[in-house]
């Protein structure tokens, strides 16, 4: 570089740089002798700032006005066409819209599903971090395992639910679903349906039960082993009861994303309107059988489906929306009692 | 690289640290009688001396001081909040052009506050809460849009804290970003060497200006920093410790670079290191609880404390 | 004694315990990748790579396909992918782009400039949107949205300007980007919020001190510190977008139709539909050997696709943990 290193004392002075001095630099206190304080004045700024901050406000409004008038709208729907009757009575095929029924078995089925995938993800995914947080050797398999519940929760539902149509369409998996004469394996059950539905819930599971171990401290740990306490121990009766708020927030949240699903009830929960039980075993043969959810409901009862009944596809919707945001509001209500996670993205299972 | 936060090298601080702000400050009693004088140990001044080459320090023995120049900042009865906690109360200060201000204090006294303020950096916690006047060549800060403000009164932090780029966008940063259009790099090259000069920084980074700035050392870092206040030609300097993460040979250079820049700025220091304060202060205030106890030019403060409780916490540190 | 030598295996059976449940995960991915690759075989051996380019009209060949019975003839896997490939393209681009910009001036908002006032509803917002079940939004599409665009948006002109192609009805290419774009957004909107929450406040002020205005400063330290962040939420939400089947089939006209940009701005009302929505629309045809092969196909092609998006968004989140961050 041509610039002379550390002059002796005897730097040329540059000249100023000209810096836009803004107009009314300390022009202003005429205008309001006291206690109006100037904060940034956006006149300053440069022209494609102020752009930028005029769509700022635009984005930000308009996502206010989006959101609002989504809920809005679905509650003004919700509550034109929501009748007590709707709920109360089973769906019936039936050309005249006026004679084919509710969507009691819907939201039934979608009870059901949440529950069942819920119970068959919260194990796996605690033990899946608390492997990782506590044990975690070797390191690469457990960054594997980390990077592996990533990739799930990137994998797209409908791939996810065509996954499960072959899985349970082997014969070992025969006492899931509804098995023909043959050996055919149907493949689709509120079984089949709600295991392939814990793998949208997991990721959720496992993100919320990470961040609550990890932010224990160590010597909570410590502590615990020099009571004498065995790890299983500890991670049984100090760790994962101190844990409980988050595993409860991912399982809401988990809950909510597998009531809002769709794709994976459209091909994997059959096509049935109803519950339609399979088999003789009381209990298991809804399990095995297949039926309908809300939102396979509001789906086939929009225009796009074989119903289109919008009004019901409203009403179902509504209620969806209802127990969705329920869900959410629980996980509100968990974390102010307490959760250690405050991580928004959380939340999405998307970490 | 080397980790800041794992330097500290705060020799005043290891006995007079009140622990929450409540209690006095810990004090080594002295004899009321025998007026307390400055001892500071004659091996640190010759060090000073030798690092500096400055010959002015040993004709006297003890730093020159700087020529007082008009007054460019003055704060009357500056009174600040957060909250309910009333941590700056009714602060009067001039603040000089072609000086240097040290405020002293044990933690947790308002210091820190009180820099934030001048600085307007305050207003960026929802909770705290001003009162009283700051005014600025006669003009009230508060009439002064706040980038503007700023912009001729920077601030230095305690800890260093460079952008994530190169050591040229760093000190370019304020350049680039405060006028009305981007500069060409051509245009600002001699800005930047000339802010790294006066920052005592260039003869060090001159070959690699387009590596990392985080990839300096914890005091080229702070001298980064302090560049790249000077590339924006600021008026009045505020520095919020600025050695407490540093190395005391870091520590040096930049009390040096301190010195030296007063002749064209006003500098406002806070300091927890008594020496650092007496070594770079022209005046130097006192703060306690949020009180200024007592200001005044730094010899006549560190020889003869008119207030008891300078004189103890003085003494505390010195004894 | 004994005692002491049982507790250690008790630990270890625990460990293998939970190491066993953790591996199951690897194993439903091992499982799903091989399963399906097996599945859909059929359909690229018969078709070779003229798999993903444009041959015949798509449509025809799904119904060739079922129609084929139960012993299809290897000319029965005919498949040209390609107008699916490339409505997927389409909408994903599209809406990430779209999302892209919507969500950083929102998050920056929300992080910076609302007022506290507007902050209260805006944060519950954003997360009541990404509650939002996909139907809904369909819902609202196909029943709000596309009514509106057939009816007042699209002029007869347009309309009879593409009449020999495609018949417009609303459905299409340009509420399918609208509605997916708000789908998306909420999820970049809470990893960039994030992000901008996890950059060391340090950095602002030191712009801020430099006498730099909080505009500037945001742009040029705080965001540009949390690109990593920005990144990895695009490319979350692009895995998003390119999944989504069941809204995209109820607004996006469902038919395999390739746009053409040449029509001006009617290419965003023609009709298109997209890989996972091709998948969804025909499962109830997937006995018929030949089209369950060529879903199959495309299931695979979003799962190595989701796959490469998962793996993109790790590596963009690798720069961030050096600011001590959590990502």
């Amino acid at each position: 570089m041509s610039v002379p290193t550390r002059p002796g004392g005897t730097a040329p002075p540059l000249p100023p740089l000209p810096l836009p001095r803004s107009p009314g630099g300390g022009g202003r206190q005429g205008r309001s002798p006291k206690k109006k304080r100037v904060n940034e004045s956006i006149s300053t700024w440069r022209l494609t700032d102020r752009i930028g901050y005029v769509l700022m406000w635009a984005a930000g409004l308009l996502l206010c006005a989006i959101g609002i008038g989504i809920l809005a709208y679905m509650a003004f729907k919700g509550v034109q066409y929501l009748r007590p009757q709707l709920v109360l009575t089973s769906p019936t095929a039936d050309v005249d819209q006026s004679a084919s029924g509710g969507f009691l078995d819907p939201l039934l089925g979608t009870i059901l599903i949440t529950l069942i995938g819920i119970v068959i993800a919260t194990p796996i995914a605690i033990g899946a971090a608390t492997w990782i947080v506590e044990y975690g050797r070797p390191t690469w398999l457990a960054r594997l395992i980390d990077s592996g519940i990533e990739i799930i929760a990137g994998t797209p539902d409908i791939v996810i639910a065509l996954f499960g149509l072959v899985l349970f369409q082997q014969g070992i998996f025969g006492w899931m679903s509804f098995t023909a004469a043959g050996g055919a394996v149907f493949g689709r059950s509120f079984l089949t349906a709600g295991a392939m539905m814990s793998l949208i819930a997991l990721p959720m599971v496992f993100a919320a039960t990470r961040e609550g171990l990890q932010s224990i401290p160590i010597h909570i740990r410590e502590a615990s082993y020099a009571l004498g306490k065995t790890k299983a121990a500890t991670i049984r009766r100090v760790l994962l009861p101190s844990v409980k708020a988050n595993i409860s927030t991912g399982a809401a949240l988990g809950m909510g994303r597998i009531a809002g699903d769709t794709a994976i009830i459209v091909v994997l929960l059959g096509a049935s309107l109803t519950l339609d039980p399979e088999g003789d075993v009381p209990g298991l043969n809804v399990l095995k059988g297949t039926g309908s959810t809300l939102t396979s409901y509001v789906y086939n009862n929009s225009p796009a489906g074989e119903g289109n009944a919008p009004q019901k596809a409203y009403a179902a919707a509504f209620v969806l929306l209802l127990i969705v945001l329920a869900l959410n509001f629980a996980v509100d209500l968990i974390a102010r009692s307490g959760a250690k996670t405050g991580l928004e993205t959380s939340r999405l299972g998307a970490r | 690289m080397i980790d800041p936060h794992e330097k500290t090298s705060r020799p005043a601080r290891t006995t007079d640290e009140p622990a929450n702000g409540m209690m006095p400050p810990p004090i080594r009693r002295i004899t009321l009688d025998s007026q307390p004088t400055v001892a500071l140990p004659p091996s640190q001044d010759a060090v000073a001396i030798a690092n500096t080459g400055d010959r002015s320090l040993a004709a006297a023995g003890r730093p020159t001081r700087g020529v007082a120049g008009p007054e460019r900042m003055t704060i009357s009865d500056l009174s600040v909040y957060y909250g309910d906690n009333h941590a700056v109360k009714h602060v009067s200060l001039p603040i000089r052009q072609g000086e240097v201000l040290a405020l002293i204090g044990p933690s947790g006294c308002g210091k820190t506050t009180l820099l934030r303020t001048l600085n307007r950096l305050t207003e960026l916690t929802g909770t705290a809460r001003r009162e009283g006047l700051i005014t600025l060549d006669g003009t009230d800060i508060d009439s002064l849009e706040v980038t503007e403000h700023r912009r001729r009164v920077s601030m230095v932090f305690q800890q260093p804290n460079p952008f994530p780029m190169s050591v040229f966008d760093n000190v370019a940063y304020a350049l680039r970003e405060q006028g009305a259009k981007r500069p060409k790099k051509k245009v600002l090259e001699p800005y930047v060497v000339d802010a790294l000069q006066r920052a005592g920084l260039y003869d060090e980074v001159s070959s690699n200006l387009d590596h990392p700035a985080l990839r300096l050392s914890g005091g080229q870092q702070q001298r980064l920093c302090i560049a790249r206040a000077l590339a924006a030609r600021p008026e009045v300097l505020l520095m919020d410790e600025p050695c407490s993460a540093l190395d005391p040979k870091s520590t040096n250079v930049i009390e040096e670079l301190i010195v030296e820049l007063r002749k064209e700025l006003a500098i406002v220091i806070v300091t927890h290191n008594l020496q650092q304060a007496y070594r770079v202060g022209d005046h130097v205030a006192f703060m306690y609880l949020g009180d200024l106890v007592e200001y005044g030019p730094t010899d006549d403060l560190f020889d003869n404390p008119k207030a008891a409780r300078t004189r103890d916490y003085i003494g505390g540190a010195f004894g | 004694m004994l005692h002491r030598l049982k507790e250690p295996w008790t630990d270890r059976r625990a460990g293998l315990l939970l190491g066993a449940l953790a591996c199951s995960v690897l194993a439903v991915i091992v499982f799903m990748l091989v399963f399906i690759a097996i599945k859909a075989w059929p359909s690229f051996a018969n078709n070779g790579l003229s798999w993903f380019s444009s041959k015949g009209v798509v449509d025809q060949q799904f119904d060739a396909m079922v129609n084929s019975g139960l012993n299809p003839s290897a000319a029965d896997y005919e498949l040209g992918a390609w107008p699916l490939i490339y409505a997927t393209l389409l909408t994903t681009f599209f809406a990430t782009f779209f999302g892209l910009i919507f969500s950083l001036l929102s998050a920056i908002f929300i992080v910076e400039f609302a007022p506290e006032r507007i902050r209260r509803v805006i944060v519950p917002v954003v997360r009541l949107l990404a509650a939002v079940p996909s139907v809904i939004y369909g819902l609202i599409g196909i029943l709000v949205l596309a009514p509106f665009i057939g009816n007042s948006v699209i002029t007869a002109e347009q309309k009879s300007s593409v009449q020999f192609v495609i018949p417009l009805s609303g459905t299409g290419l340009g509420v399918a980007i609208a509605v997916l774009t708000v789908m998306i957004t909420p999820i970049m909107i809470a990893i960039t919020v994030d992000g901008l929450h996890a950059i060391p406040r340090a950095w602002k002020e030191g712009a801020l001190a430099l006498g730099v205005n909080r505009w500037r400063a945001m742009w040029t330290v705080t965001v540009r510190a949390a690109r990593p962040a920005i990144i990895a939420g695009a490319v979350l939400a692009t895995a998003r977008a390119l999944g989504e089947a069941i809204m995209i089939s109820m607004v996006a006209g469902s038919k395999g139709f390739s746009p053409n940009p040449l029509d001006g701005f009617v290419f965003f009302f023609e009709p298109v539909r997209t890989m996972a929505a091709t998948v969804v629309e025909n499962a109830e045809s997937i006995n018929a050997p030949a089209m369950q092969s060529s879903l199959y196909a495309l299931a695979l092609v979003l799962l190595v696709g989701a796959f490469f998006l998962s793996l993109g968004s790790w590596i963009a989140k690798q720069p961030l943990k050096k600011y001590g961050t959590r990502s």
